[in-house]
């Protein structure tokens, strides 16, 4: 059964250009799902259209069986509780502590006061130690979020979306600010995700390579069309041509 | 960009350069005023400043009156600063494009700040003394209206660059409004907004003077009273005074940065 489920979505933030056209796909529980294109091929805007951080315009997005495109507030935000995200620039609060930063993915299911005054838990605060440790950051929980590395910073970002015990993460380029290092240690992390824990990942990329390794399955995005699904085996240069809309030889594909 | 391009450029700072000096010459052919005579005034007016600007003793007997007045003049600067503060954080947040709550707040919270901002201080105080008389509270509104105009201006600075990242963040954990900007927004941008507010504090104890002179009250009366009775020499106490309250509060104010940052 498909955890995701989109059909004939359209974005165009202006009347000339569309950003995203007829877009089709499914995705299963469990599985890990990369979104490669060029920069400017609607990789973002496809993300957040899942969680109505940017609004489309046509079309039907299904989440777990909920329409979301037709959801009240109050649905929106448990829908949004229920989907993790991580971003290229960690966008974590700086000036706050690791742990601080990890429990505001508690937010979703709080009342507004509960979280203006910081009442989480001992359940809440145990678990975000448990992951904090699980990431190899425990040491770091009470630094502030400015004083560690960017891979560091990365593992705060998904220790924040998975205490928020999402059935879905979206990852908008993860590790794009990282070094090769750093960017293995968080697609494993990734990997491990889905499969130890069974949480749906899907995950815009710009490497080909990584998606190829890492990735179930492997969506092809070109100037807001799909231009390819399939796994990562079936992924061959024409498709990557395709994609990218250039030979493979003029790309950096390591 | 190639080479005439970047000719054209150089070309352009000299030609910039002359009309600044053309006009710097005309506007002073205009107001005949003579920059070489000025300059030779200098030190006549410095001589004058050594013989009439000195602390006496008899002045001295002055001081308890002087330090009331500058007490509760700093003091008028303060509280003005703060409640301003108060009133510009909540302009601020709904004015800023990524806390906003709709479009119409946000055009007012830049209203008000624009209108309040762009009066200046002086204009506020000559204004407000025709509704509420020569009072203090003439000069408290004059200093808290002015203030209210510019810390919204700076909140909404600070508020846009220092917090889109986080609020889109805890925008997608399903956060809401109030938890994004009292969790995120604020702990990111208070250390910011404490020292635009210090400045504030700093600027305010200065222009208190200024309006104290217009509206009648605190210390800038006391300045306005002897300057005008010709005592010169209370006149350099009240100045000495000022000058070392704002030299206190400013040393103050930036340890306190110094701590936050």
């Amino acid at each position: 059964m498909s955890l995701l489920k989109v059909e004939g979505l359209e974005k165009s933030y202006t009347a000339d250009k569309q950003i995203l056209k007829n877009i089709h796909f499914e995705i299963n529980a469990g599985e890990l799902v990369s979104v490669i294109g060029p920069s400017g091929a609607g990789k973002s805007t496809l993300l957040r259209c899942i969680n109505r951080m940017v609004e489309f315009n046509e079309g039907k997005i299904m989440f777990n069986n909920h329409d979301v495109g037709n959801l009240n507030k109050k649905e929106l935000r448990n829908l949004r509780a229920n989907i993790g995200m991580v971003f290229q620039h960690y966008n974590l609060v700086p000036r706050l502590t690791v742990i601080e930063n990890v429990l505001h993915g508690r937010f979703g299911y709080k009342t507004t006061l509960q979280g203006l005054l910081g009442r989480y838990t001992e359940a809440e605060k145990e678990r975000a130690f448990y992951l904090l440790e699980k990431l190899g950051i425990h040491e770091h929980a009470y630094k502030r979020c400015d004083q560690l590395s960017g891979g560091q910073q990365q593992r705060v970002g998904i220790c924040r979306a998975l205490i928020q015990e999402p059935k879905l993460i979206l990852c908008d380029e993860p590790i794009a600010s990282l070094d090769p290092n750093s960017s293995k240690v968080i697609m494993d992390l990734l990997k491990s995700i889905s499969t130890e824990m069974g949480i749906t990942c899907l995950v815009n990329l710009h490497q080909v390579d990584v998606a190829q390794h890492y990735s179930d399955r492997i969506i092809g995005l070109n100037k807001g069309e799909i231009v390819f699904t399939g796994t990562s085996h079936e992924l061959y240069e024409e498709q990557i041509n395709k994609i990218y809309g250039s030979k493979t030889e003029d790309l950096i594909t390591a | 960009m190639n080479e005439k391009k970047m000719r054209k450029n150089r070309w352009q700072t000299v030609i910039f350069l002359l009309i600044i000096i053309v006009l710097t010459y005309l506007s002073a052919a205009i107001t005949s005023f003579n920059f070489v005579d000025g300059l030779a005034t200098i030190p006549k007016a410095i001589g004058w400043m050594f013989s009439n600007l000195m602390v006496t003793q008899e002045t001295l007997d002055k001081l308890p009156t002087i330090l009331e007045k500058l007490a509760e003049t700093t003091f008028m600067s303060i509280a003005a600063t703060t409640i301003a503060a108060v009133v510009s954080l909540f302009l601020g947040v709904f004015g800023s494009k990524v806390t906003k709550v709709n479009n119409f707040l946000s055009v007012f919270a830049r209203f008000i700040a624009s209108v309040s901002r762009n009066i200046p201080v002086v204009a506020w105080a000559l204004v407000l003394l025709i509704s509420f008389g020569q009072n203090s509270v003439t000069g408290f509104l004059a200093l808290f209206v002015g203030t209210v105009g510019f810390l919204t201006r700076a909140f909404i600075e600070s508020i846009d660059e220092a917090s889109q990242s986080s609020v889109e963040a805890l925008t997608a954990t399903g956060s809401t409004y109030f938890q994004i900007v009292g969790k995120a927004v604020i702990p990111q941008c208070l250390p910011q907004m404490i020292s635009w507010v210090l400045f504030m504090v700093e600027t305010n104890i200065r222009n208190a003077t200024l309006v104290g002179i217009l509206t009648g009250t605190g210390i800038g009366y006391t300045f306005d009273m002897y300057y005008k009775m010709l005592n010169y020499n209370v006149v350099a106490l009240v100045t000495l005074c000022i000058v070392i309250t704002v030299i206190v509060v400013d040393l103050m104010s930036n340890y306190v940065r110094k701590v936050i940052l």
